[in-house]
């Protein structure tokens, strides 16, 4: 009996969490990002941790990795309390952790990054048969030859699989691992973790995207404010319970395209592309495939010396300078907040007159600012787009990533432009404000404006956009209306494969 | 991810640096200097408390108080254009060379036409003054914005050509032929000198106090001046808002180029009377600290400019009464400018342990 079955009192044994996190506090200054979080993975759980930026999901995973040490609290390995006070320490419990960025050499092979993250004194013949079976067991698909710069971000992300596999990790913890990846490398992470969980390994997963939970969790601990506020079933929750218990209040329904809008004049035109008063079109794109330059020659910060290469409101302008063009009514918002759209050492005034002193407003008279007019336009902007600040004029970097894209957006909505470019207009923001983005660039559209975003976000493409193109190593594809497109195709043509 | 290994300790960036801490900072750091400076005088076997009183208390006296403002004025003038530069980051570390440029331009009138000493040639020599620091600072300017060369380098090295240029004239063409042997110009008087107001302030103390003033009021309230704070702040930014970089850079040199011009010219109608081969040394390079020492605020680098005049002043002073060298002076500056330094640092971080966790481990 006992041969078959095994040891009966080995059997009967209560199950042993691989991890439990027991009232983890941790505070940065006066904020409080982990407030007695607790939770337990057991043997082969895929454990998701969903919450939105800032909830307090990496300061937990940092903190369970030993990189980040708790005010309080304690981490207990397979029921024993261990002092997680370094990666070295996690790593020799059997704790591995994959980062957002990557952490790979560029200049060496994979097998040679493999072979350096193996504990000194393995032999490099055993190493490459390891590889091989480890690539081949879990459909890692590495050339160990190739250099790491020659990889995709998804091939990357496998060789640090591979590298933590090497490890045989007791759970392995992945950092919004499929922000980079496109739709067919995400199902095949998935599929990697379905197998690595079958074998026993736990999994704890940050994401902040419900529906990645539904498909992949076994358990969900659902955190806001650096507080536990729900351990679900995933399986018995949908995408839009885990949304509203991940913020707090429903997210509302974004008041769809109405197909009877009649379609305007074109506003705003390119050689390949030209968008139309009353729509909003959508230019996708894996970043760095040329969309920063696209950007920079739209909003003329680089003229492209061709003048009509970008024509707005039927004026050829591509020798104009970023200012001529926004007399003409356009505006303007680049993806990155902090140190281009704003000035984090300006307070809120200061970075309104950033933009909108070519206009005739009197905000500038005989080259002196009159700061007034400007403030009072940062009052309206902060109340029409529900800017929360703390002071009544705060300086920008003080505001969290989602309140500073409302100001800046709004600060070009504000003008009611004919023409608005947005790059990434949500990225890295929490969900309740890229609802209320997205829900004023479909009305400024409605409006009569024709609006160009910019986006890597499949999600918010779909759900705004009325066409969309795509740009892949500086090609655009044609733009063709959002009913004719599925994520698929758009996936695969983002990863250059149409 | 930085991770700290063993104890030490570390700068961290304060979240909300106190605003009474960094208006009190240059204070605490005078403070300090006055401290190190009295350990340096006991070092050397004076009374600290007395040596001190001599270089910083006397120069404030009465009698001494013109000669202050007299000194601290071309500094002034010259700190203000470099605070607009610094703040816009565009580096000119020149203005030595245009000071001796506008110099030699303002004095084109009484070494050729000598006999010319209406108050008409008084305003001629000042605005030669300052095209002649100008067109010195539109040769760097030039080179960046054409050709995107460093303006740290050319501005500096214009410095050593603009000497040996005067070096040249002085020792021919426009030496005074009456002078036997001595490189020197002709010797200005009348309406080649500055008048005075108020009793004995020379004019150039006017111009430095409405320069503070009106640089001030452009950086704080101006278009121009929010441009060069953008653009120095964040130059995508600035790009972003349609600002020209090569015209901020234009526009910086030249307006510092013109005010240095105006301190050289000034300089030799108040003080120095002649063009000579060593007009106010090294004035354009103080006045880099004076800048710095002021907080790139205009308003300030006039406070600084005395403190510095201060310590110019009293370094003279201390030389005859105490028998020290007179470069006494320039160690003080240098203790100060490291004082501002180190205060300006601990107003915007804190020091902190770190490793602490580690270190527990290890007695553990």
């Amino acid at each position: 009996m006992t041969e078959i079955y095994g040891d009966p009192s080995e059997e009967l044994a209560p199950p042993v969490p691989v991890l439990e996190a027991l009232d983890i506090t941790r505070h940065f200054g006066s904020v409080i990002a982990n407030d007695h979080v607790s939770l337990a993975i057991m043997p082969g759980e895929i454990h998701a941790l969903l919450g939105d930026n800032g909830a307090g999901k990496s300061t937990l995973a940092k903190i369970v990795y030993g990189s980040l040490h708790p005010d309080a609290g304690e981490i207990r390995i397979a029921g024993e309390t261990v002092a997680m006070t370094s990666p070295a320490v996690a790593l020799a419990n059997g704790v591995a952790m994959l980062f957002q960025g990557f952490t790979l050499f560029e200049q060496l092979t994979v097998a040679e990054n493999l072979a350096l993250a193996m504990p000194s004194g393995s032999a490099p013949d055993d190493l490459a048969g390891l590889i091989s079976e480890v690539s081949t067991g879990y459909d890692l698909a590495l050339d160990p030859a190739l250099p790491v710069s020659h990889l995709s971000a998804g091939q990357r992300q496998r060789v640090e699989i591979a590298r933590a596999i090497l490890h045989k990790p007791k759970l392995v913890i992945l950092d919004e691992p499929t922000a980079v990846l496109t739709l067919q490398e995400q199902a095949r992470l998935f599929a990697i973790l379905a197998r690595l969980a079958g074998e026993g390994c736990a999994i704890l997963y940050l994401t902040r995207r419900p529906e990645e939970v539904g498909a992949l969790c076994h358990r969900a601990t659902v955190l806001r404010q650096g507080r536990v506020v729900a351990e679900v079933d995933p399986r018995q929750e949908t995408a839009a319970s885990l949304s509203h218990l991940m913020v707090g209040s429903e997210i509302a329904d974004l008041r769809l395209a109405n197909d009877d809008a009649v379609k305007g004049p074109p506003l705003l035109g390119m050689k390949e592309l030209s968008v139309h008063g009353g729509e909003i079109v959508a230019i996708v794109g894996i970043a760095g495939n040329g969309e920063a330059e696209l950007f920079a020659a739209i909003s003329g910060e680089r003229p492209v010396g061709d003048g009509g290469s970008v024509v707005i409101r039927g004026r050829a302008c591509g020798f104009m300078g970023i200012t001529a063009r926004r007399r003409l009514g356009a505006a303007f918002v680049p993806d990155r907040r902090l140190g281009h759209a704003a000035i984090g050492d300006f307070d809120l005034t200061r970075n309104i007159v950033l933009t909108r002193y070519p206009e005739n407003l009197g905000m500038v008279r005989g080259g002196v600012v009159d700061y007034e007019v400007a403030r009072r336009i940062m009052s309206r902007v902060c109340e029409m787009f529900g800017v929360q600040k703390g002071k009544r004029d705060p300086k920008a970097r003080t505001l969290s990533a989602g309140n500073l894209q409302k100001f800046v957006i709004g600060r070009e909505i504000d003008r009611k432009p004919g023409v608005l470019v947005v790059h990434q207009p949500t990225a890295g923001v929490d969900a309740t404000s890229a609802a209320r983005i997205r829900q004023e660039l479909l009305d400024l559209a409605r409006g009569g404006s024709a609006v160009l975003v910019i986006s890597q976000d499949l999600d918010e493409v779909f759900a705004i956009a009325d066409r969309a193109a795509v740009l892949s190593r500086g090609t655009l594809s044609p733009a063709r209306p959002i009913g004719e497109l599925s994520r698929e195709s758009v996936g695969l043509a983002m990863a250059g494969a149409a | 991810m930085r991770t700290i290994r063993g104890i030490g300790f570390i700068l961290e960036r304060r979240a909300e640096p106190s605003w009474l801490l960094a208006l009190l900072s240059p204070l605490i750091a005078i403070a300090l200097t006055m401290v190190t400076g009295a350990i340096v005088f006991a070092a050397l076997g004076l009374n600290p408390l007395h040596a001190l009183f001599v270089f910083f208390i006397a120069p404030l006296t009465t009698g001494s108080l013109e000669r202050l403002a007299l000194t601290a004025a071309p500094l002034v003038l010259i700190a203000c254009g470099l605070c607009l530069c610094f703040r816009a980051r565009v580096w000119n570390i020149g203005a030595e060379g245009q000071f001796i440029m506008g110099a030699i331009a303002g004095s084109l009138f009484p070494v050729f036409l000598t006999g010319w000493q209406s108050s008409l040639v008084t305003v001629l020599m000042l605005a030669l003054g300052i095209i002649g620091g100008m067109a010195w600072a539109a040769i760097p300017a030039f080179l960046k914005s054409r050709f995107g060369a460093s303006e740290i380098l050319t501005s500096v090295l214009l410095v050593y050509v603009a000497q040996r240029l005067l070096d040249w004239l002085l020792s021919g063409p426009w030496r005074d032929p009456q002078s036997s042997g001595i490189a020197k110009s002709v010797s200005f008087a009348g309406g080649q000198l500055l008048p005075t107001f108020g009793g004995t302030l020379h004019l150039v103390v006017a111009f430095a106090v409405a320069a503070a003033v009106a640089l001030a009021f452009l950086l704080a309230n101006g278009m121009k001046g929010y441009e060069i704070k953008v653009s120095g702040l964040a130059p995508k930014a600035a790009r972003f808002a349609g600002f020209s970089r090569s015209g901020l850079v234009w526009f910086t040199f030249l307006l510092s180029g013109g005010l240095s011009g105006l301190a050289g010219i000034s300089e030799l109608m108040t003080t120095v009377k002649q063009l000579q081969p060593v007009i106010a040394p090294s004035s354009g390079f103080t006045a880099i600290i004076v800048a710095f020492l002021g907080r790139l605020n205009p308003l300030g680098a006039m406070i600084a400019g005395l403190v510095i005049a201060v310590t110019h002043v009293g370094g003279e002073t201390a030389g005859a009464a105490l028998g020290i060298s007179p470069k006494v002076s320039q160690v003080f500056q240098g203790i100060l400018l490291l004082c501002i330094l180190g205060c300006d640092a601990l107003v915007h971080h804190r020091v902190a342990l770190s490793g602490l966790p580690r270190l527990r481990l290890r007695i553990g």
